[in-house]
């Protein structure tokens, strides 16, 4: 961990820059109709590359990992809050995990 | 428009957003700490005070363990953390003539998803002492949720704490999904980062290129992709 400050300063600072330059220096709205659609959709493609397949890896366990993927899409289509569809989802891993450690 | 300038009303409004935060950050404590490579809870504080980000630090601890370059790490953080760009540019035009330009430095550092989603949702503008009250909690509530993360995962029960390994992930697929449900063309666009996705994780040449770039390389590339084939009407002003 050597390099730790170095890494820490790097990446406080590149996310430091995205947030503090657009809301210092523009003031006026973007009008290009394409890259106003590349930053819409670009969080969602971000978060689910990230999603996708690092969730199947969380546990340890391939099936427990599904589970509760699977649970968090179902309560996140019912359009429930951040934390209720991520305690359900730890929830659906828990229950598969002491089903696999103990039952099966 | 009138301007919104209670110091309480933001304590009060970004309660909710530190209750959310507290859960979110107890797992990065727990995820720093799990990555076997000498992380202290000093390291995992430390990041989670300077960087005020639940993906973007996801992204980048993994390249730090790894020992990857530094440019691998800032171009993750630059992708991932792209959206607040947007955000922010939006949020210029919501300030209100109370918020001077050193306020602007100082609110920058902790305009996350949900704060923003908070402050754009008020009617008018909103002014410096608001805005000061709305981020106090949320910051509050990311920098100890990690501390307590990274010192009390270690006393957890292992099964709790692998059962928690999934509560940022659930966190994400609650901001994807109730959007992907509306619109067609996000759905599309979402599935598509999908696809590339496994592609670049499960053909090892391309698995070669590192975590970080795969991210930024799949997520750009499905945006640009949606961008071009179906350019979304407009905008609305307080998105």
């Amino acid at each position: 961990m050597n390099n730790f400050v170095w890494y820490l300063l790097t990446m406080a600072g590149v996310t430091y820059l995205i947030r503090m330059l657009p809301l210092v220096l523009i003031k006026k709205k973007i009008t290009n109709k394409y890259v106003v659609s590349f930053l819409y959709y670009l969080p969602y493609a971000v978060l689910t590359v990230m999603t996708v397949p690092a969730v199947f890896y969380a546990t340890g366990n391939v099936w427990s990992a599904l589970v509760g993927f699977i649970v968090a899409l179902i309560v996140a289509y019912f359009e429930k809050g951040l934390m209720t569809v991520a305690l359900c989802s730890c929830g659906g891993v828990l229950i598969t995990e002491l089903i696999l450690r103990y039952l099966v | 428009m009138q301007e919104l300038n209670s110091f309480k009303k933001g304590i009060i409004d970004g309660m909710p957003i530190c209750l959310g935060y507290l859960s979110v950050s107890f797992a990065f404590g727990i995820f720093v700490m799990n990555q076997g490579v000498g992380f202290s809870w000093l390291h995992a504080l430390l990041i989670s005070m300077t960087n005020v980000t639940s993906a973007g630090q996801l992204a980048g601890v993994p390249i730090i363990a790894a020992g990857g370059t530094f440019l691998e790490l800032a171009v993750s953080q630059l992708v991932i953390n792209l959206r607040y760009a947007l955000m922010s540019v939006s949020l210029s035009q919501k300030m209100g003539t109370s918020v001077r330009l050193i306020d602007r430095f100082l609110i920058a550092f902790i305009n996350t998803d949900e704060v923003f989603a908070i402050a754009s949702s008020q009617k008018g503008t909103v002014g410096r002492k608001y805005m000061y009250g709305l981020i106090l909690m949320p910051y509050l509530g990311w920098s100890s949720g990690t501390l307590l993360g990274a010192v009390a995962g270690n006393f957890l029960p292992e099964i709790v704490v692998t059962s928690l390994g999934v509560a940022i992930y659930g966190m994400f697929t609650a901001i994807v999904v109730p959007v992907a449900k509306k619109e067609k063309t996000t759905l599309l666009c979402v599935l598509c980062a999908v696809a590339l996705s496994l592609v670049f994780n499960f053909v090892p040449q391309l698995k070669a290129i590192g975590d970080g770039f795969i991210i930024i390389i799949c997520s750009v590339l499905a945006s640009v992709i949606f961008a071009f084939l179906a350019p979304i009407k407009e905008v609305a002003d307080n998105e």
